[in-house]
């Protein structure tokens, strides 16, 4: 039983979508269901190893998407017509890298976070490895995992207002300085 | 009588002057401070290969309480400039800074929201050593410069005030 078999087998219907390109299996899982799709994976499936955990900013990608939809609502309202019901994927992805040491199988898990509810659950209760990548999605995306045992910034500075990786922050930043109040006499 | 040695470009001053810088001059001892691969090539020219010892930057200073010259080879973070205003506010009188390489001088390729954009906008620096990084040969160049600039100091003559002072009280 090929591994994309196997996954469907064990999802059953949380499995949103599957993809393979070049021999790497990405699969798309709802939000609100992450942690217990996870769980299975790591339990049935044999994934006991979580490499890495990222997120990903599509912003320009779905901003053409958004506009072209928001015209022809318009349009739509014009004519009186229902079309354009065609819908917008959500901003920022979560990408979750699995492992299998015993059978050296890797799979993608992405979830989808929409920009209105930046919220998912921590699995940090699975992989003791996801705390930190976990805080660097945080600091860099501003995705809050709930129930992470320390969500503080990582790479930058705790009074740092700003979530740099997202697409609409500039690359050279907004002039934002650390200072920390030493007594130098 | 007056005193002519203090006052004028007088013998004592000028002699006990260059007494000073030559002291000073032959032990700038350094401070390594090696955030990035600029790091690297410091490394190098501290070892055996190019030595740096042999001009006086004989004992590597792992505190900035001994130290006379701060070299900075590689990246400084926004999130680390504190660190780096607090050991150059450590560091004791007189005291003198080579910024090596790009990144030190201005910041380098990473024209970014995490990184300084050089140095010389957080303390005062004395020699910039352009590359990515530079050779060794760059940072032994840039310690022989200095070495010249510290032997062109007047250390006394800036005291000059204070001195005809104390001299005036003796008398
Ligand atoms: S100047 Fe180049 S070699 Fe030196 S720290 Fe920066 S990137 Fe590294």
């Amino acid at each position: 039983m090929s591994l994309k078999d196997r996954v469907a087998d064990i999802l059953g219907k949380d499995l949103v979508a599957l993809n393979e390109f070049r021999g790497d299996l990405c699969i798309e899982v709802p939000k609100g269901r992450i942690v217990q799709v996870l769980a299975k994976l790591k339990e049935e499936g044999g994934f006991d190893f979580l490499s890495d955990l990222f997120g990903v900013d599509n912003l320009d990608l779905y901003a053409k998407a958004a506009k072209k939809k928001k015209k022809s609502q318009e349009e739509s309202e014009d004519t009186g017509e229902t079309k354009g019901k065609e819908s917008v994927q959500p901003r920022f992805e979560v990408i979750y890298l699995l492992l299998s040491l015993s059978t050296n199988e890797r799979l993608q898990v992405m979830v989808r976070v929409p920009e209105d509810d930046l919220e998912l659950p921590t699995v940090t209760g699975l992989w003791k490895a996801a705390n930190w990548p976990e805080r660097e999605v945080f600091d860099m995306f501003g995705i809050r995992f709930k129930g992470h045992p320390n969500l503080r910034r990582l790479l930058m500075w705790d009074e740092f207002q700003d979530h740099p990786l997202r697409k609409d922050y500039p690359l050279e930043g907004k002039g934002e300085e650390r200072h920390l109040n030493y007594d130098i006499a | 009588m007056k005193f002519q040695a203090i006052q004028g470009e007088g013998w004592l001053l000028t002699k006990a002057e260059q007494l000073i810088n030559w002291g000073r001059s032959r032990s700038p001892w350094p401070f390594p401070y090696g955030t990035a691969c600029c790091g690297i090539e410091l490394m190098c020219a501290l070892a055996s290969g190019y030595d740096m010892a042999r001009f006086g930057a004989e004992r590597v200073a792992f505190t900035p309480r001994q130290c006379d010259v701060l070299i900075e080879a590689g990246t400084i973070t926004k999130k680390m400039v504190p660190v780096l205003k607090r050991i150059y506010a450590q560091m004791a009188e007189p005291k003198w800074v080579i910024a090596v390489g790009a990144c030190a001088c201005s910041g380098g390729v990473f024209r970014t929201y995490s990184t300084q954009q050089g140095i010389g906008s957080v303390i005062p620096v004395d020699i910039y050593i352009p590359g990515c990084p530079p050779r060794p040969e760059g940072i032994l160049y840039a310690l022989l410069k200095l070495i010249d600039k510290i032997e062109a100091d007047h250390p006394l003559y800036k005291q000059r005030p204070k001195l005809i002072e104390a001299l005036e009280a003796y008398k």
